[in-house]
C-alpha cells in the first residue's frame, strides 16, 4: 500500500467519519436528555437525502405526507388534552401549529419542486420538511411514555424505526438517489485530489459541532438540557419542563440528521433504508466514546469512519462486519476498566 | 384568608406497601409548619406527593385550587418549591448556572426580576457568590444546602418545602440555615419543614405535625407539641433512651426504591 493510497483512504475516512460524528452527537444528546436510544435517527438522514433528490428531479418529496399526517395526529392528541383540561382557547393555536404549519411547508415544497431553485434553497426546503418530524415523533411516540424504562423506550425506538423506514419505502420507492454536490471543484493537495464536497462535509460538521457547543455552554435553554441530563429530578424541581427539553433534543437530532443527509447524499447513493446503517455507525462511535462525552463520541465516530475506509480497501466484503465487531472488544474493555454510566442507571 | 396548602386524606403506596395512609395537613399563609417523626414515617414521601414527584390519592389544594393533576413544573410555576433531602443539584454545572436554572420558567415567561433575585440570593448567601464559577459538585455539604435553597428561591416560591435541611451539617451551619428559614417567613414565604432535628424545627415553627408510620398521630402549635410529654420523650430526648418507634423498619425499604426510579444520576 503506497503513501498516496493511505492518504486517500484517510481523506475518505474523515469525510464519512465527520458525518458519523454528527450522528453520534445527536444520538448522545437524545440519550442524555431523554434516555431514549434513538434508533430512528437514521431515518432523518435518508428522508433528507431522498427529499433533496426528489426536489432536484422536480418531484414533490413524499415527506410532505408524513409531515402532514404527523401534524394531524399531534393536533388530535393535543386537541383532546386541551379539551380535557377545558382550555378550548388553545385549539386555535394547535390548529395553526400542527395543521396549518405542515400544510404551508408542503405547499412550499410543491412550489419548490416545480421551480428550478438553487441548491441552498432546496436544502432550506428539505430542512423545513425534515426538522419538524423530530418533535412530532417525540410527541406521538415517546412523550406519553416519558417515565418508562430505557428498555421500553428502546422498543418504542425500534417500532418507530420500522414505521418510518416502511413509510420511506412507500413515499420514496425502492430506488436510490444521489444528489448534486455543492461544488464540483477539486483541489490538488500534493498527491491528493480533494473533492470540494469532502471539504464541505468536514467544514459543515465542524460548524455544527461549534454551534452545539455554543448552545450548550452559553444559552439558558442549552444549560437546561444539560441539567436534565445531569439530574432529572433536580431539573423537574427547578421547573424545567421535561416535555420541552425532550422536544428541543428531538429538534436538534432531526436537524443534525437532515444536515447529515444533505451532506452525504452527493457522496453516496441513499436508499429509503440506508439511514439505519449510517446512524448505527454513529452509534458505534458514541459507544467507543463511552456514551458520555461529546468530544469522545465525535472522535470515536471519526475512528469508525477511518476504520471503515481502510477495511473497505483491504476486505471490502467485510467492512461492515469489521466496524460492528469493533464494539465487542471496546465494550469488554470498558466494562472491565471503568464504571459505565449507562449501565449504572439501569442498576440503581 | 384561605389557607395556602390544604392536604386531605393523602395516600401513597409503593407497590403493596402503604407509605401514607390518609394524611391531612394545613399550611396557613406566612407560617412555618413542621412535620417531625422518625425515619421512615413517610415525611419525604409526603413532600414528594405534594410536589407531584410521586403518584398519590386524596386532595392537594394549593392557593384554593386542586393541583393534584398538575405536573411538577406547573406546581413550580405556581410557586410551590421543594428542596429535597438529596439536594439534587446539577453537579457538572457552575453554582451560578444552578441558580439561574432555578428561575428557568420565570425567564421563559419573560419576567425581568430573575437578575435581581440572583443578587438577593447572593446577598443572603455570600458564600455562593464567592464560589459562583465553581462546579456544584465541588461544594461542601453546607454550601450544597445553601445552593439547593438558593436555587429554590430563584423560582420565587410562595410555599417552600424543605426536606431535612440540617441533615449532615455542622451545628453552626444548621443554625445559619434555620435563621435563614425564619427570615424567609418574614418576607412572606410560607414554609413546610420536615426535620429529624425536632427541637430545632419546633423552635422556629408556628405549627407542627407528628408523623408516625404514615399517619399523623399528633398536631398542634409548636409550643404545644414541644410541651407534649410524648413528643418530649420520643423526639426531644428529654426522658428515657431515644428508641424511635418500632414500625419504621418495615417502612424503610420502599424509600430507596422510589429514589431509584426518580433519580438518574
Amino acid at each position: 500500500m503506497s503513501a498516496d493510497i493511505v492518504l486517500w483512504l484517510v481523506q475518505d475516512g474523515i469525510t464519512t467519519g465527520a458525518i458519523y460524528a454528527l450522528l453520534a452527537l445527536a444520538l448522545l444528546l437524545v440519550f442524555a436528555v431523554t434516555r431514549i436510544i434513538f434508533v430512528p435517527q437514521g431515518e432523518f438522514v435518508s428522508y433528507a437525502a431522498l427529499s433533496l433528490g426528489m426536489l432536484q428531479t422536480g418531484q414533490t418529496p413524499g415527506t410532505v405526507w408524513v409531515l402532514i399526517a404527523g401534524g394531524a395526529i399531534v393536533a388530535v392528541l393535543e386537541g383532546a388534552s386541551a379539551l380535557a383540561r377545558r382550555e378550548p382557547a388553545r385549539l386555535a393555536r394547535i390548529l395553526a401549529v400542527y395543521v396549518a404549519g405542515p400544510l404551508a411547508i408542503a405547499a412550499l415544497a410543491r412550489w419548490g419542486a416545480a421551480h428550478a431553485l438553487g441548491l441552498w434553497a432546496q436544502m432550506a426546503i428539505v430542512a423545513a420538511l425534515v426538522v419538524p418530524l423530530g418533535p412530532l415523533l417525540y410527541r406521538i411516540a415517546y412523550r406519553p411514555l416519558a417515565d418508562a424504562s430505557v428498555l421500553v423506550l428502546f422498543i418504542v425506538s425500534m417500532a418507530a424505526h420500522y414505521v418510518l423506514s416502511g413509510l420511506g419505502l412507500v413515499i420514496f420507492g425502492g430506488e436510490g438517489l444521489r444528489t448534486n454536490p455543492i461544488s464540483e471543484a477539486r483541489f490538488d493537495v500534493g498527491v491528493l485530489k480533494i473533492g470540494a464536497q469532502s471539504v464541505w462535509v468536514a467544514g459543515a460538521s465542524l460548524v455544527c459541532m461549534i454551534a452545539l457547543w455554543l448552545f450548550f455552554e452559553h444559552t439558558l435553554v442549552g444549560k437546561a438540557l444539560r441539567a436534565t441530563a445531569i439530574n432529572r429530578v433536580g431539573a423537574r424541581l427547578a421547573g424545567i419542563p421535561a416535555g420541552l427539553t425532550g422536544s428541543i433534543a428531538f429538534v436538534l437530532a432531526a436537524a443534525i440528521g437532515a444536515a447529515s443527509g444533505v451532506l452525504i447524499s452527493p457522496i453516496a447513493t441513499i436508499y429509503y433504508d440506508s439511514g439505519l446503517m449510517i446512524s448505527l455507525k454513529g452509534f458505534v462511535g458514541a459507544i467507543l466514546g463511552g456514551m458520555a462525552s461529546y468530544p469522545l463520541a465525535a472522535l470515536g465516530a471519526l475512528g469508525v469512519g477511518l476504520i471503515e475506509s481502510f477495511s473497505s480497501f483491504w476486505a471490502s466484503a467485510l467492512k461492515e462486519t469489521i466496524v460492528f465487531t469493533l464494539i465487542i472488544p471496546v465494550l469488554l474493555w470498558r466494562s472491565l476498566a471503568s464504571r459505565h454510566p449507562a449501565v449504572e442507571d439501569e442498576e440503581e | 384568608m384561605s389557607r395556602l396548602l390544604e392536604v386531605d386524606d393523602l395516600r401513597v403506596r409503593y407497590g403493596k406497601v402503604h407509605a401514607l395512609h390518609g394524611v391531612s395537613l394545613r399550611v396557613e399563609r406566612g407560617t412555618i409548619v413542621t412535620v417531625i417523626g422518625p425515619n421512615g414515617a413517610g415525611k419525604t414521601t409526603l413532600l414528594g406527593a405534594v410536589m407531584g414527584l410521586l403518584a398519590s390519592s386524596g386532595t392537594i389544594r394549593y392557593d384554593g385550587a386542586d393541583i393534584g393533576a398538575l405536573p411538577v413544573e406547573s406546581r413550580v410555576a405556581a410557586g410551590l418549591c421543594l428542596v429535597p433531602e438529596r439536594r439534587e443539584l446539577f453537579g457538572e454545572l457552575t453554582v451560578e448556572d444552578n441558580l439561574r436554572l432555578g428561575a428557568f420558567q420565570r425567564v421563559r415567561r419573560g419576567e425581568r426580576g430573575a437578575a435581581n433575585e440572583l443578587g438577593e440570593v447572593y446577598a443572603r448567601f455570600p458564600r455562593l457568590k464567592e464560589r459562583r464559577a465553581q462546579l456544584a459538585a465541588t461544594l461542601s455539604g453546607g454550601e450544597r444546602q445553601m445552593l439547593a435553597l438558593g436555587r429554590a428561591l430563584m423560582a420565587k416560591p410562595r410555599l417552600l418545602m424543605l426536606d431535612e435541611p440540617s441533615l449532615g451539617l455542622a451545628p453552626r451551619i444548621v443554625r445559619d440555615i434555620l435563621r435563614i428559614i425564619a427570615e424567609l417567613r418574614e418576607t412572606g414565604v410560607s414554609i413546610l419543614l420536615v426535620e429529624q432535628n425536632a427541637r430545632a424545627a419546633l423552635g422556629i415553627a408556628d405549627r407542627g405535625y407528628v408523623l408516625e408510620t404514615g399517619e399523623v398521630v399528633l398536631s398542634g402549635s409548636a409550643a404545644e407539641l414541644a410541651g407534649n410529654p410524648r413528643v418530649a420523650e420520643s423526639y426531644l430526648g428529654l426522658a428515657g433512651d431515644r428508641d424511635q418507634g418500632t414500625g419504621d423498619r418495615a417502612q424503610k425499604n420502599p424509600k430507596p426504591e422510589t429514589r431509584g426510579q426518580e433519580r438518574v444520576k
